[in-house]
């Protein structure tokens, strides 16, 4: 038993992070998130030339083929670095979406591109009841078109097609598709952004079953999870970083237990985050029989250590926390976006007591 | 990454299976609730039969009886253990933190006189470490030991002993040296708890009972051969011990945690609140799952934590994180239970209401020691400030 990396995972961890540090760096960051879509064309060229669009595929798609784990590691790089644009969307959710519902067809049409870099994508879930249980979703296809309104849909402006989850199956609708609007909706993390899309009897292709879904879900929510522990480790960071060299009363204020006490606190909730979305991964990467709960501890423990880690990074910043030129805010906000995206810490754990309390009850009964 | 066991563990594991299967008292249920005092001669029978079948030292290297076991072996060590719900070992400080600092500091006389004892439980260990002027800053201790021909001469008081009351031997932490910093003139030394002079007293805790002693020592003279470790690097001997406190603490506790949640989500069915089972309660369901979750990471940031030892030789940052984690837990369940208990919650043994007969209530109480025993939650949190996060010192 050995939940460490392996040499290889932990190459391309470190790999990973030299090339967010030398392709996207905080200004680079910065300047994106004042544009419209934060996309940037010639980093997602390089990230497809690295091999990350096509991470997790199958190699008949174009793909690398590798597991859960190390498209864990690179989220976690990727979250350290606040990576902004339509990589999250296209390739652990709308690609892995695709990877688990669509017929071998459908893969090559939709999953290949993505692959090859030559295609962003994303997934539309959510509508105005703001749920994330399928049984809430309204909108539903009528001969092969889509009517209705879909909300939060992140980087839904540069995606070449959209993935719709509808209550009769999951649906590709292209982004010229007549018939669709997608208007913005101002998010607090300016990193990712988010859409409104509204369709009226727009053509959509079913590419899959509603049946398949939560297994591409399970490996989207560890891959945000995964995100949220990289942006925790960098608050972290820059918040120790601070507390060495900001001085007060004569002395680093970091020497102060009331200041390290929050640092510890950061630390043990970043580590534990880092633990359970390692696990996610492994655990979904080797279908364990826990992999589903192991997913809804890591979401529902992250979501709120990475609130936690965010309140405390700011305040032992004092003052300079508060600025818009200190970074921490950037995570912050990031870590408020995905602590409601695929549900919080409130939906997770109702979902493990359905899977632990519930379950075990029913097993109670049956025997 | 791999959580599958190797070959190898698959067949530590099974062995070890086999042969608690055949030789775990049935019995030990009748006896748990006895006071210790009565059940000590069947803990230290448990003991001597895991020592006859090679079990009870796994961790400590062949040579010394033991098994040279990987951490992860340990930890499946106690996870089987937890699983058949085996009777602690009588000799549980002498296993886990005295022989194995013995081991390592001890001169070969040492070795052969205590270590064999140690396993067989023929003789039980304490540890006098702390004083009452001497908690979180241990190495301000004062119990002196002054150096008499071929004797040391000791004076002063031990607090928070655990098996004070039958323990053979302690590994006492004194100062031989005053006019240096206090770090560098303390000392170890092995004493024999028959010597005249040594004084045992109960100290009764907020529970009502006595786990642990005061012991007082008064012109107590002990051979210059029991000196463990150099003259004035007992802080070096003594941290080593603590260091093996933190490393073997936790591998026990995750199948206990989980036979609670357990056990309390079982409970949690037949306790109602406003009206229906509290199982079926949306804040109880929260809490419960929250309890669940975080007793699954605690997993897994202990195998984290091995994995990181077994790597590179050193314990990593993931371990100072382990006993705040457990100790703040432990006290959430047993808070998330008294929830679920409601008024039933404070009762004690003998009530015949009482919840598993005031297990509950007796842990609600206990757990409160737990972020303060074995390093204060506010001296592990120093500990990652200064060591793990290179904070400057804040004492």
């Amino acid at each position: 038993m050995q939940f460490g990396l392996s040499e290889s995972q932990q190459m391309l961890k470190d790999n990973a992070r030299k090339f967010f540090a030398g392709e996207c760096p905080m200004e680079e960051v910065r300047r994106l998130m004042e544009t419209a879509t934060a996309y940037d064309e010639p980093l997602w060229k390089k990230m497809a030339e690295q091999g990350y669009t096509g991470i997790i595929f199958p190699e008949e798609y174009g793909g690398v083929g590798l597991g859960k784990v190390e498209l864990a590691l690179l989220m976690e790089e990727a979250g350290r670095a606040l990576l902004p644009g339509p990589f999250f969307s296209t390739v652990p959710f709308a690609g892995a979406v695709i990877d688990a519902v669509a017929s071998p067809e459908s893969k090559k049409k939709y999953l290949a591109p993505i692959c090859a870099g030559d295609a962003r994508s994303t997934v539309a879930f959510l509508e105005a009841n703001a749920s994330w249980n399928f049984v809430d979703i309204h909108v539903s296809a009528v001969n092969a078109t889509l009517t209705g309104e879909k909300l939060f849909v992140p980087d839904a402006a540069v995606a070449d097609f959209i993935v719709v989850i509808a209550r009769n199956g999951i649906f590709a609708v292209a982004s010229n598709a007549s018939g669709m609007q997608i208007t913005p909706m101002l998010g607090m993390d300016l990193t990712r952004k988010l859409y409104r899309i509204e369709f009226q009897n727009t053509p959509a292709e079913k590419i899959g079953d509603v049946a398949a879904l939560a297994a591409g879900f399970d490996i989207a929510t560890t891959a945000l999870v995964c995100e949220l522990v990289g942006g925790m480790q960098r608050t972290l960071d820059i918040t120790v970083d601070y507390a060495k060299m900001r001085k007060q009363f004569g002395k680093p204020i970091g020497m102060f237990q009331a200041v390290q006490h929050q640092c510890a606190d950061m630390y043990l909730e970043t580590e534990s985050s880092r633990s359970a979305a390692y696990y996610a991964a492994w655990a979904l990467e080797e279908n364990a029989p826990d992999a589903s709960v192991a997913v809804s501890i890591a979401k529902m423990y992250a979501s709120d250590a990475a609130r936690n880690v965010g309140n405390r990074g700011i305040q032992v910043h004092g003052g300079m926390g508060f600025t818009w030129e200190n970074d921490v805010h950037l995570y912050y906000r990031r870590a408020k976006s995905s602590e409601t995206a695929f549900g919080d810490s409130t939906f997770h754990r109702e979902r493990i007591a359905r899977l632990v309390i519930d379950a075990d009850e029913r097993l109670a009964k049956s025997a | 990454m791999d959580l599958n066991l190797t070959p190898e563990e698959t067949k530590f594991r099974d062995e070890l299976r086999t042969w608690l299967e055949a030789n775990v008292p049935k019995d030990w249920g009748e006896w748990r609730e006895k006071p210790l005092e009565e059940s000590f001669p069947y803990l230290r029978a448990w003991q001597r039969k895991l020592y006859e079948g090679g079990w009870a030292a796994v961790s400590w290297p062949k040579e010394y009886g033991g098994r040279g076991a990987t951490l992860m072996e340990q930890s499946l060590f106690w996870e089987e253990m937890a699983r058949v719900e085996a009777p602690p070992m009588a000799n549980s400080l002498g296993l886990g933190l005295i022989g194995p600092t013995i081991i390592a500091y001890g001169t070969d006389e040492q070795k052969k006189r205590f270590i064999p004892k140690i396993l067989s439980a023929e003789e039980i260990w304490c540890q006098g470490f702390s004083e009452p002027n001497a908690g979180s800053d241990l190495a301000a201790l004062q119990t002196e030991a002054r150096l008499d021909g071929d004797h040391y001469i000791v004076n002063g008081q031990k607090v928070w002993t655990s098996y004070g009351w039958i323990g053979n031997w302690c590994e006492l932490v004194v100062r031989t040296d005053s006019n240096v910093p206090k770090h560098k003139g303390l000392s170890v030394l092995l004493i024999d708890m028959k010597s005249p002079g040594v004084e045992v007293r109960p100290l009764k805790q907020m529970t009502g009972e006595s786990e642990f002693n005061e012991i007082f020592f008064r012109d107590v003279r002990v051979p210059v051969a029991n000196l463990l470790g150099k003259v004035n690097d007992g802080w070096n001997v003594a941290v080593s011990t603590l260091m093996y406190e933190r490393g073997s603490y936790g591998a026990r506790l995750h199948l206990i945690f989980k036979r609670a949640i357990t056990r309390l989500i079982e409970l949690s069915r037949k306790f109602q609140k406003d009206g229906h089972p509290a199982a079926q309660d949306p804040i109880t369901r929260q809490k419960l799952a929250q309890c669940y979750a975080e007793i699954e990471i605690m997993r897994w940031n202990q195998l984290r934590a091995f994995s990181r030892v077994t790597a590179t030789g050193v314990p990593g940052p993931e371990g100072s994180i382990q006993k705040i984690f457990w100790s703040e837990l432990n006290q959430r369940l047993q808070q998330i239970a008294q929830e679920v208990f409601g008024p039933y919650g404070q009762l004690l043994a003998g009530d015949k209401d009482a919840v598993d007969n005031g297990i509950w209530s007796y842990g609600y109480l206990r757990t409160r020691g737990n972020t303060i025993e074995a390093g204060t939650s506010e001296v592990q949190r120093n500990i990652i400030g200064h060591f793990v996060l290179g904070l400057p010192r804040s004492y």
